[in-house]
């Protein structure tokens, strides 16, 4: 099947609404995604056809349910390649899963059996001067509890991560290396496995922030090589409240609990709990079901369409958007001007004129963008700027919208001279 | 460009923008403040100098978004040479303006103490927005009070 963007562009009802009179250019897929028609209905069938609680309902609404939310997670564990089913955790979003691995870890400080998580004072935590504040709180955050060191590897003004930090910054005292796959703020692709070997050279566990990447590359869980890989169901064309986590088995099976409550326990007594396997260990309470079962079509979704095709068709909408935007007089591009490594997220700044009224000015002409800092500070405070203006694109992207941007911002422009 | 009618941005936000007033701080004051709007990331530091319980200057420089400066640029043209009273009445006017969610009925006189601040009125649409626009206002309030409890 060939990759035809106006048959795609149908599947998702809201392209067809208009914005201020015009037609909706949405350039706002890194921030979230549409939906398909098809995520929309499983939802919807779900809610009128099979609604029960899942994994204690002997009922037949209850089987249905709990076969459809499990057959969900074997979706997703094909979509990444995952060796097992029982690697998936669902959960409510990147940040959830990314503090989930981030407090087990803390936990494991008086968990027996978990000595391998355990960091303290001497020890350090490597992170990206790049990361999305998910995949940099957390780990800050587990710093101040364990009196363990931060430490980040530092970007170059072209918004790659600079090479030579990579063997000096990740050590011997390095435990924990978390690192975005795709920058929400740069567009930047990392070299995963540049980074992976260092860091199992000395011995320290990988987390991967793919919440940029699931949608649009091909990801393969056993070729990244990480120890876990994070991402999230609402830019990926599913819905919002659902998440992934995706772990090593033997170290999922080592790592104690993060939330305690229903159906993560094995047995329960007053004097003491014993918990179950993973994956249900690390899902506590009843989980998001029609949101999991909605992400399951979106993964559908997607394979159909082939991600190799879905990653070729933004990587021409990158390449055709770098040197119109860049072309434009006082526009500077913030992250890669090549499409090389790159993803079809593009931040810029417009001389003069702050990215809120740069936004402001193209969603008036029916255009939405995103400005800001992105949940990335550091990255606005390393270009000495206080926010972008950022498009971001996605399977339904054409080349006229692109065209519509540049016109958009153009005509911003004159507003302001 | 042709802006649609109900555009937040006014010929008159972006002129205040271009050509702001009483930008630059005044060595005679008598309280200064600094606010910051963390969602766009505008500043502002403003002076004010209190004489005979009224505003006799005021005195601002600043950085963000053309609404937040725009706004602290028509604020401190209507609230110079206005008795204190009369200038946090109008700040008062000017906030339940920005809360209005677009929904705000003025009469002929508030519009005529609005004055340019008017102009305004469809950033209330935009809750994102709205800080924005009352930074500076915010800003002469606090200084003013400031001002006043020193004396």
């Amino acid at each position: 099947m060939t990759f035809d963007v106006e048959r795609i562009r149908k599947d998702f009802p809201i392209l067809a609404r208009e914005v201020h009179g015009r037609p909706l250019v949405y350039l706002d897929s890194a921030n979230t995604s549409q939906k398909p028609q098809v995520v929309l209905d499983t939802v919807t069938e779900f809610y009128e056809r099979h609604n029960a609680n899942v994994a204690r309902a002997v009922h037949t609404l209850g089987s249905e349910a709990t076969a459809a939310f499990e057959d969900a997670r074997d979706k997703v564990a094909a979509f990444i390649n995952a060796p097992s089913r029982d690697e998936i955790v669902f959960t409510k979003n990147s940040s959830e899963a990314l503090n989930l691995v981030a407090y087990a870890i803390s936990n494991a400080t008086t968990f027996p059996g978990a000595e391998r998580f355990r960091i303290g004072p001497g020890d350090e935590i490597v992170v990206t001067e790049m990361e999305h504040h998910s995949n940099l709180v957390p780990w800050q955050l587990l710093a101040q509890r364990t009196g363990a060191t931060f430490r980040w590897l530092p970007i170059d003004d072209e918004g790659r991560l600079v090479e030579a930090a990579i063997d000096e910054v990740i050590g011997a005292r390095t435990k924990i290396v978390a690192f975005v796959h795709q920058s929400n703020a740069l567009g930047t692709i990392n070299h995963v496995e540049r980074i992976v070997a260092r860091a199992h050279q000395v011995g320290a566990l990988t987390v991967l922030d793919a919440s940029q990447s699931a949608p649009h590359l091909p990801l393969d869980v056993q070729a990244l090589g990480t120890d876990f890989v994070a991402f999230t169901g609402h830019k990926m064309y599913g819905p919002t409240g659902v998440g992934v986590l995706w772990g090593r088995y033997d170290l999922l099976a080592a790592l104690p609990p993060f939330l305690g409550g229903g159906e993560m326990i094995e047995t329960v007594d007053m004097t003491g709990t014993t918990y179950a396997a993973p994956p249900h260990r690390f899902e506590a309470g009843t989980p998001m079901i029609a949101q999991a079962i909605g992400l399951g079509a979106a993964v559908d979704y997607l394979s159909a369409i082939g991600m190799n095709d879905v990653a070729a068709h933004e990587h021409e909408l990158v390449a055709y958007a770098l040197p119109r935007l860049a072309a434009i007089e006082g526009l500077r591009i913030i992250g890669p001007s090549e499409p090389v490594d790159r993803g079809a997220t593009i931040a810029f700044t417009l001389a003069g004129i702050h990215p809120h009224d740069v936004a402001q000015l193209l969603d008036e002409q029916g255009i939405a963008v995103r400005a800001g800092h992105h949940c990335a500070r550091p990255v606005c405070v390393r270009y000495g700027i206080p926010a972008t203006t950022r498009a971001s694109f996605g399977i339904y992207t054409t080349t006229e919208e692109i065209d519509a941007l540049v016109a958009g911002v153009a005509n911003v422009k004159e507003l302001f001279t | 460009m042709s802006l649609p009618m109900e555009s937040m941005y006014q010929q008159i936000i972006l002129d205040h923008y271009k050509h702001p007033q009483h930008r630059g701080l005044p060595a005679e004051f008598d309280a200064e403040v600094h606010h910051v709007n963390p969602t766009c990331g505008d500043e502002v530091t403003l002076r004010v100098h209190v004489a005979d319980g009224a505003i006799a200057d005021i005195g601002w420089e600043g950085e963000g978004c053309s609404i937040s400066q725009a706004s602290t640029s028509v604020m401190s043209g209507l609230v110079v040479g206005k008795p204190i009273e009369d200038a946090l009445a109008l700040q008062e006017k000017f906030l339940s303006l920005m809360q209005s969610r677009g929904q705000a009925d003025l009469s002929d006189e508030d519009e005529d103490e609005l004055d340019d601040a008017v102009a305004f009125e469809g950033v209330s649409k935009y809750p994102a927005r709205v800080k924005c626009a009352l930074l500076g206002w915010m800003a002469m309030k606090s200084a003013v009070t400031e001002a006043e409890a020193s004396k």
